[in-house]
């Protein structure tokens, strides 16, 4: 091939990589959330969003279930679900 | 949420495997300097696992050229931009994997360097080749068990310690030099910030735990980030214009042994006392070269905003 190969930002998102998860997802309880931001800024999918105390959520179209957000929460206000329950 | 509402520059959808550090860390840093932002990149997982053809993850612009030569790409933008008069307005970033910095890639940086060019440099350190199953770099830790350094009964795993690219890279006169660590989300925030706000060349080593090439549950890369920096075999360092500037202090020191455990590349040497000791020799020097122990209860402790 030659020349530049060009592709449109922030393309990856037609990747559902939520399908790759195993047996486990996060559940955000929201209520001990005091808003640090640790899971947004620790998720590797970037995709927890939230503004504001017990708001923080993840898309789970994206989240491959590392635990990690679970991990880093200082409040243990995010913990880890078997798949089949909510 | 929606690639419109989503505030990352860098988005979901890549193809990392769960838990990888680096894309923990490579979203924290193109947040950090925002959307004026041109990045060229080495190869590597980064530059697989975020630009599958046709996509990209990344919201700025970005280029890909060769495993050796995001510098050199870096350096020709740079220069572009300040013909056109606009390199103060843009922030340029040249970033690799370990091998890609320093390895492969040491004689593009190093001339980038040298020239004095506006350019942060980062190297995301999961301390070997992973992207091509797990070789030794120039950065893979002593007595690591890796695809090239297997152990056995004539090896117990690499038998070099860390090439000292903080300190290569202070050598070449830049203004900034820091390492960093996904186990400090905040830390990195904090750094990329001031590297960015300095004029000059300058470098940010972030430490990058990799699920399956250091064979640990994904679920504790934040873990094992934190616990190289708590066991001072990674210290978080800075220095500005040649000298140190800032250290890290951890008010409690952890042995090695809580680190090396959780990982596989390091399993062989649980049973070993004596190379036990040898890796938490290399500790030893780093607590003291940096000064990492708080002397004294007052002194300001290893804090950071969050669960530390
Ligand atoms: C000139 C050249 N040699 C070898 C390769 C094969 N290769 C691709 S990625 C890679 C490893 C990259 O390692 P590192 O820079 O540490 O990044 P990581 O994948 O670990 O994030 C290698 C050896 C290549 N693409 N080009
Ligand atoms: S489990 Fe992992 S991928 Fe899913 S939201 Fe938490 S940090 Fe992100
Ligand atoms: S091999 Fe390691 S660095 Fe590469 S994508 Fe997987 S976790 Fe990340
Ligand atoms: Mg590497």
């Amino acid at each position: 091939m030659f020349g530049p190969i060009i592709s449109k930002a922030i393309t990856t998102r037609a990747n559902k990589t939520g399908s790759w998860r195993v047996d486990s997802k996060p559940k955000f309880l929201q209520k001990d959330c005091i808003a640090c931001k640790m899971c947004v800024l620790i998720c590797p999918e970037a995709c927890v969003t939230g503004e504001g105390k017990n708001t923080y959520i993840c898309d789970y179209e994206f989240c491959k279930g590392c635990g990690n957000c679970a991990a880093i929460c200082p409040k243990k206000d995010i913990i880890m679900v078997k798949e089949e329950t909510q | 949420m929606t690639a419109e509402t989503s505030k990352h520059l860098f988005g979901s959808g890549h193809t990392a495997c769960a838990g990888c550090g680096q894309a923990i860390a490579a979203r924290l840093v193109v947040d950090v300097t925002g959307k004026n932002t041109i990045i060229a990149n080495n190869t590597g997982c980064l530059e697989v696992f975020s630009t599958k053809y046709p996509e990209s993850a990344w919201g700025v612009p970005w280029i890909h050229s060769l495993f050796e030569n995001a510098a050199a790409v870096a350096s020709g933008v740079e220069a572009a931009l300040k013909y056109l008069g606009t390199k103060d307005k843009i922030t340029v970033i040249s970033q690799a994997g370990d091998g890609g910095t320093a390895d492969i890639g040491l004689q593009a940086l190093s001339g980038m360097w040298e020239r004095g060019h506006d350019i942060l440099s980062v190297c995301y350190d999961n301390e070997a080749y992973m992207n091509t199953g797990i070789q030794r770099s120039g950065l893979t830790p002593f007595d690591t068990n890796t695809s090239t350094t297997p152990i056995g009964s004539q090896s117990a795993g690499n038998p070099r310690p860390k090439k000292p690219m903080p300190e290569i890279a202070v050598a070449h006169g830049l203004v900034y030099v820091a390492t960093a660590s996904v186990g400090y989300p905040r830390d990195i925030e904090n750094k990329v910030k001031k590297a960015v706000s300095i004029k000059g060349p300058k470098y940010i080593q972030i430490h990058v735990p990799c699920p399956l090439g250091w064979r640990h549950d994904p679920q504790i890369t934040y873990d094992i980030g934190k616990l190289a920096v708590e066991t001072g075999l990674y210290p978080l360092i800075e220095y500005e214009y040649g000298k140190l500037t800032g250290v890290r202090k951890l008010s409690k020191i952890k042995p090695v042994e809580e680190y090396l455990k959780f990982q596989g590349r390091f399993k062989h040497i649980l049973s070993s006392p004596e190379q036990i000791k040898q890796i938490q020799a290399i500790a030893d020097s780093n607590i003291e070269r940096y000064g990492l122990k708080v002397e004294s209860v007052s002194a300001p402790q290893d804090k950071e905003a969050g669960p530390l």
